[in-house]
């Protein structure tokens, strides 16, 4: 494979084929785990470690698996890496662990991971599927910041650091920073952080998503209209002078 | 007598109060995927129902009597997966036999079921918290009742929707997500009960 594949395998999982925003995989836990940033971002990193280990060896097993129970190999596979991620995040990240809580186990049924084993790593090379791994994980990393970042800040008002994370703060207590919420103020939307929430932001992402690619078809429309009428109007001015010089002979 | 109130009392509040779509985001892409299709919706929501209460009924005994005892719970989830994938393929070939016309109008939907949240979801959320049996046993009946009501009200309102004018932008999934918003606020409703 040349170079501009690779690149290709990479870039696209990012923005162009988003796995959350473009392909509306993996809504659970772009919902549930939404609700502070660090969460999200904990959420991104066990999902990129086990997307892109189960791509890997999903790809390096292309040639030994029989297609026939294809699914159930690829479902074992994640579940392996899967357990290791538990059993890890549970002994150096318990906060994040606990906040996480059943949603460790349920990326077993991340459709965005059995997807990539289904439809990339089980047809493409091993540094293409690691690729790939890390270019999807990180557009879903990107994705359920984003959606945490609009929850926490317009939803409680503040940025907390070090409550999931508590190895940034050491022994102190987890730092709050206030933007729509402080001393003497408070134009938080408590709504936000409910369930409910979860649903309206991700529903106003796709749909502000939705509205910048349609704008961007009609420009495009418009655009190939011009440059035809463009290119009639100067066809039409050549065939005009082409008469006009023909008359003067 | 006790145990019959605190069942039912539990059951309640595993399918109004802690609703399994709306309010623990479990099986959110069946949820939207099978959109405005009620018939669909119901045979998914009678599917998936049967599946979680006979993976919680096989799991419990699994983890507290043979993984448990042999120094393995780190391997509930991959025991679990496994189970509710081959109880999903037995369930499929039951259908088959017993009524084809039932598993022609499931067809596609059967096999999602083994990656449906909702499935693993109740059964690891069951080992997590500790849950006895009784009790992890209500929460797959009131979750399967859960599943069932939301996702069959659901469609019937993707029904009326996908002729009404929304805006272009909303078209599709971002106006279902937004009426799935405005559901988990009535559910929300319901936590008073809770306490």
């Amino acid at each position: 494979m040349s170079k501009s594949n690779h690149r290709e395998s990479f870039v696209s999982g990012i923005f162009a084929n988003n796995p959350l925003f473009v392909s509306l995989l993996g809504i659970c836990p772009a919902l549930a785990v939404t609700k502070s940033i660090e969460a999200a971002i904990g959420m991104g990193l066990l999902f990129t470690f086990v997307l892109v280990c189960s791509n890997v060896l999903v790809s390096a097993l292309r040639k030994f698996i029989p297609e026939l129970i294809s699914t159930p190999c690829y479902i074992i596979i994640i579940a392996t890496f899967v357990t290791l991620v538990k059993m890890m995040a549970e002994a150096f990240l318990p906060e994040l662990y606990s906040t996480l809580g059943v949603f460790v186990s349920l990326l077993v049924v991340n459709c965005v991971i059995l997807g990539r084993a289904e439809a990339f790593a089980s047809k493409n090379g091993v540094l293409d599927s690691l690729l790939d791994g890390i270019g999807n994980g990180i557009g879903f990393t990107l994705a359920i910041v984003l959606i945490a970042a609009v929850r926490e800040i317009l939803g409680a008002g503040t940025i907390t650091i070090g409550q999931t994370f508590t190895f940034l703060v050491g022994e102190g207590d987890p730092t709050r920073l206030p933007i729509l919420k402080g001393p003497g103020y408070d134009v938080s939307l408590f709504a936000l952080t409910t369930p409910a929430g979860g649903f309206l932001v991700l529903g106003i992402v796709l749909a502000i998503i939705a509205a910048i690619k349609n704008a961007k078809a009609r420009k495009k429309a418009v655009d190939e209209r011009l440059a035809k009428e463009k290119a009639k109007a100067e066809a039409m001015a050549a065939k005009a002078a082409q008469a006009a010089k023909e008359a003067k002979q | 007598m006790n145990y019959l109130v605190a069942f039912l009392l539990a059951i309640v509040s595993y399918s109004l109060v802690n609703n399994v779509i709306v309010a623990r985001f479990y099986g959110i892409c069946s949820f939207v995927g099978v959109g405005g299709k009620v018939k669909s919706a119901a045979s998914m929501g009678v599917a998936v129902s049967f599946v979680i209460l006979l993976a919680t009924l096989i799991c419990y005994p699994i983890y507290h009597f043979l993984l448990v005892p042999a120094g393995v719970p780190f391997l509930d989830t991959l025991t679990y997966i496994l189970v509710i994938a081959c109880l999903v393929q037995v369930v499929g070939l039951f259908i088959k036999k017993k009524s084809p016309s039932l598993y022609k109008s499931l067809g596609i939907y059967l096999p999602l079921i083994t990656t449906n949240c909702a499935v693993l979801g109740v059964v690891s959320e069951n080992t997590m918290s500790n849950l006895d049996f009784l009790t992890s046993l209500a929460n797959a009946v009131g979750t399967s009742l859960g599943y069932l009501f939301a996702i069959t009200v659901y469609a019937c309102i993707r029904v009326r929707l996908e002729s009404a004018n929304t805006p272009k932008a909303f078209k599709g999934v971002p106006i279902a997500l937004i009426v799935a918003a405005i559901m988990a606020i009535a559910f929300m409703g319901l936590q008073g009960i809770g306490q």
